[in-house]
Order: structure tokens, then sequence, then C-alpha cells
């Protein structure tokens, strides 16, 4: 129990580490925020133009693939910083340290709920500017930012796992491109999922990307009223479904990041 | 005195490369260890295998009496590492750093600050403290990762190569802290490529290559090995050459061996350095030989490398000529 408490606290000295850096190096920010007015905007009005959801505004229906789009991508940062720390050394210093061998990495995802939540912010604040609005309640929308991050928090343990394992930054950001392109396209995220053709809806369908933007347009009501119940049993419950995928990606990537951590050394 | 560090019959390849061939060492509580080698010879892997963050393939090591693969936790507590390359983070401020460490070492919120502040006094980084690390000098990275190193005041410290790539001001300025360290009574294992730096800091040398030992002993032992000090003369007329051997036999402390075109360079083993160099060179003028060229020559450790190996420490060199 003690040693629990000492590893949190671990957690909380690299966490805090990690935040001084954005302070320092505000530039890390642009992306953070420049890259969701470009994507919100981008998407609004090049396919917003294009596309038309029956009843419904379609940016008020992009909103939610935006948010979801944007957090996954944001999870790049886990696995870039964590590249970053291996590639000077500074592991080296802490894996020689009695600190606990999982502080580095929970440190890192949690400073990394910041990123996100700062992000967040600035797409709620573009989104509202270009016509997207919340209807069904504050409360339901704070449930969809806390959704949104918590999985933002579990992907980060996946990208946690890529930056531990590649040579340098530069293949962080290509490696991860490939995942989080087809987990981000592949999904309801800009088009309505039953449109796509056989395979690719099934993979849609049952996408955790979809499942966190299908439950995240739920709770911000930007489903309009008379929409078909999804088929897929995973878009019938996305708020389950989503925390089924936060829990057991943590519960792979964790212990696999960490089993890496251990081994992992500058050479 | 007890060893602090003891290792038998460290294994550990890389693929093809074998980093480790069977080393066995041992440092002895309060006494300074210089594991001595070329690019190569496996002295990075060594320290990294004794500081837990490398698995051996084979063999086995205490540190400070804790069991290195079954109380690895154990030996973290117990070690301080600074590595080759500084391992600080930039971003943050020296003070910051420090404190870091601290904390992860669970020293508790003030006790880490107050040491913080210790170390920065005692290694000339007050006024740089509270600067992000980015803005430091070559030298002040390595002091302030040496600093690291000490924050818990652990009993037995491990410095990777701590002084390569440094100016000599630098290089002195680090030497005098590790010196002082030492007279603490800390326990050290210090790798380096430099045999002057052995021979400065530490009590005994370990000299490796393809990573096994292959001498051990004081700096004098090895530099005995290797031969000491030694004048190079090259006479200026063939035919004075057999002359100048008997003016300089006095000086010789071993036997003198000629070399160069008609063997006019004498090459005369020697203790005492330039006084000495001086007295021959006031012979052989007193004798009337010309002399073209004198040099005063002190081991090297590549001179080291061809002594105890036969090759140089250009990796796989061979390639040695006059």
């Amino acid at each position: 129990m003690t040693e629990l408490l000492a590893s949190v606290g671990d957690g909380l000295v690299i966490a805090k580490r990690n935040l001084i850096k954005i302070r320092r190096v505000p530039e890390t920010l642009v992306f953070v925020l420049i890259s969701p007015i470009m994507f919100v905007l981008l998407f609004a009005y090049v396919f917003g133009s294009a596309i038309d959801i029956p009843g419904s505004s379609y940016r008020e229906f992009l909103i939610g693939g935006i948010f979801a789009q944007t957090i996954v991508f944001g999870a790049t940062f886990t696995g870039a910083g964590l590249a970053e720390d291996m590639q000077k050394g500074i592991i080296n210093r802490f894996r020689s340290l009695p600190m606990s061998r999982v502080a580095v990495i929970a440190g890192r995802t949690a400073s990394d709920v910041v990123y996100n939540a700062i992000s967040l912010t600035i797409m709620s604040i573009t989104g509202f500017l270009v016509g997207w609005r919340i209807n069904n309640g504050i409360p339901r929308a704070l449930a969809a930012f806390a959704l949104l991050l918590l999985f933002a928090y579990a992907f980060s343990w996946v990208m946690a796992l890529v930056g531990l394992m590649v040579p340098s930054v530069e293949v962080v950001n290509n490696a991860s491109f490939i995942v989080i392109f087809p987990l981000t396209f592949i999904a309801n995220t800009f088009v309505p999922s039953d449109g796509l053709p056989g395979p690719l809806r099934v993979f849609a369908e049952w996408n955790p990307v979809s499942s966190v933007t299908q439950a995240t347009r739920e709770l911000f009501g930007n489903i309009p009223p008379g929409t078909p119940e999804p088929d897929a049993w995973p878009l019938q419950h996305p708020v389950l479904y989503t925390l089924m995928w936060v829990v057991a990606i943590i519960a792979v990537f964790a212990p696999l990041s960490t089993r890496r951590y251990r081994r992992a050394t500058l050479r | 005195m007890p060893n602090v560090i003891e290792a038998a019959g460290l294994t550990k390849r890389y693929g093809e490369v074998i980093a480790l061939d069977g080393l066995d060492l041992a440092v002895a509580e309060g006494t300074v260890l210089g594991l001595l080698g070329p690019n190569g010879a496996g002295k990075t892997t060594a320290v990294s295998i004794l500081t837990t963050l490398v698995e051996p393939d084979g063999g086995t090591a205490t540190v400070a009496g804790a069991d290195l693969i079954r109380q690895p936790g154990e030996v973290r507590r117990r070690i301080g590492l600074s590595g080759q390359y500084a391992a600080v983070d930039e971003h943050l401020t020296g003070f910051e750093n420090l404190d870091m460490i601290g904390r992860l070492y669970r020293m508790g919120r003030r006790p880490a600050r107050e040491r913080a502040r210790e170390l920065l006094e005692r290694f000339d980084l007050v006024e740089a403290g509270d600067r992000p690390v980015k803005t430091y000098s070559g030298g002040m990275r390595r002091r302030l990762d040496l600093a690291g190193a000490l924050v818990a005041a652990p009993p037995v410290l491990f410095l990777d190569e701590p002084t390569t790539g440094l100016d000599p001001r630098s290089r002195n300025d680090l030497w005098v802290i590790i010196t002082e360290l030492v007279g603490h009574g800390s326990t050290l294992l210090l790798t380096t490529q430099y045999l002057d730096e052995a021979d400065q800091l530490a009590d005994e040398i370990l000299v490796i290559d393809h990573g096994r030992a292959i001498a051990q002993g004081t700096a004098d032992d090895i530099k005995g090995m290797v031969g000491g000090e030694r004048i190079e003369v090259t006479v200026a007329h063939s035919d004075e050459a057999e002359k100048a051997r008997s003016v300089l036999a006095p000086f010789a402390t071993g036997r003198i061996e000629s070399h160069g075109g008609r063997d006019t360079t004498l090459v005369v083993p020697i203790t005492g350095g330039a006084p000495v160099l001086t007295q021959a060179l006031r012979a052989l003028d007193g004798d009337g030989i010309g002399v073209r060229d004198v040099m005063l020559r002190r081991p090297t450790l590549d001179d080291a490398f061809l002594a105890l190996t036969g090759h140089d420490t250009a990796a796989d060199g061979g390639e040695d000529d006059d």
C-alpha cells in the first residue's frame, strides 16, 4: 500500500516535470492549439459544404468526430515525449533510481491529459464559433468531455509502447500515423458508417473511435431527432463499449509498455 | 577491507557482438576502481549491468551487499550513476533537476529541496541553478549530472566516462570534485579512456579489452607493464648513433632501442621526466653529438594497449607502423 502511494507520488513528480516543459517550450503548444482549430475549420467548411446529413447540420454532426480524431492524434505526444526521453538518456537516469517502474510512463500519460484538455477546450470554442451547440445540458456535455479524455488517456498507453520501441522521435510520428489514420478515418467520424462498403462498415462499427464519436454526439445532443437507431451493438451502447475499450487498452498496454521500459536502454 | 562491488564472470552479447566476455571485478570499500579501455571495450556495458540498467546473460554480482539479479531495487537504492551522456533534463533548471531526482529517491519534499540547494552550492552552480539546463555549458551539465548521482548520498558511485568530450579546464574541475568525493569515503567505479585520468583518480586500474580484463594493478603497475617514460633522440649524423647510445646509457632504466632510417633514433626508457631529459641533452652536447630531434614521451593508453594487447586502441588496428 505504501509502495502504491509512493508509486503514485513518483508518477506525479514525472508529470510535473513534463508540465514544466510546456511552460519552458511554449512552441510545443502550437501543435496542440493550431491543429484542432485547423481540423474544425477545415472539415466544417471543406467537407461541410459538400456532405449533407438529412435533418441536421453537418457541422454539428462533425464536431464529435473531430473531437475523437484530434484526441487520438494527441496520443502521438505521449510517444514522442517518451522517445525523446530515451534519445536524451534521461530514461537511463530514471531507470537507475529506486523509483516505481511504471511511474515514468504513468506520469507521461497523466500529463498528456492536460494537453488533451487544452486541445478539447480550443476545439469547443472553435466549434462554437462555427455553429456547433450543446443541446443536451451541461452535465451530459461534461460526461462527453470526460469520456473523450478517458479514451485519450487509454490510447496514450498504446503510443507509450510505440515511443519506447522506436529509435527516434521522428519515427514515432511516422509509426503512429500508420495506426491512427485508419483508426480515425474508417469510422463514423466524418461520414455516417452505414454508407461504407461491407468490411469497412463492420470495421467502422466495431472501431472504438466510432463509439467514442457516437457517445459524444449523443451526450452533446448532436444527433437529430428521427435518426434511425444504429444496427451495430457497439453503436447502440457507445458509452459502455468505449469504457470496455478503455479498460482493455490499459490492461494490455500498461504491462506491455512497462515491460518494455524495464528493458529499454540507450545503446 | 570488504568488497563493495564484486562481479564474477559477467557476460553480455548483443546479437553477434560480445560486449562482455566473462568479466570479473572487485572494488574495496572506500576505494576507486578505474575501468580503462578503448571505445567498445565493454566499459559502458559493465556499468549498465552493475547499475541494473541491463541484465547480464551470465555471471553474478553484488553491489553494496545487494544481489544484482535478485534485489535490483535494493541495488538502485544504494547507488548513484552519472553517465557518459549528461542525463539531465535540459528544459528544467538545475535546481528542478536535482529536486526531481531527490523526490524520485523518495526523500520527501523538503529534504529534496534542501539537498538540491546544497549540491548546487557544492558544485558551483548556485548562479545557474534557476536557469534551464539548456543554457549550460558542457562542463556545467556534467557537474549537474554528477550532482544528480550524489543526491541521495549513496555509498557506491558509478561514473561512466565523466570527462569525455570536455575541455581541459572543465576536466580539471571535475577531477578536483571527484577527488574530494573519494576523500569522503565513497566507493567509486569509474570508466575512462584516458590513462592519465585513471592515474589521477583511481587506486586500482582494470584494463579491459573486448569485454575481458587484460591487466590489473595500480597506475604504477600498469605503467610498469607499459614501459614508463622514455626519451626519443634522433642524432644528426648516423655515424654518431653508437656514441650517443653509450652517452645515454647511464640515464636508461632499461634497454635502449633504436629505429628510424639507419637507426638514428634512440628510444631510452627513463624515470624522472624533464630534468633527466635536460641532463641527457647536456651530456650529448658535452660530447659534441648533434641532435636533430628530441622528444619526452609518457605512456599513453595507446602505448598501454600496444604493450598489453599487441594492438592499438583503434578497434581492430594492426596498421601500426613507425
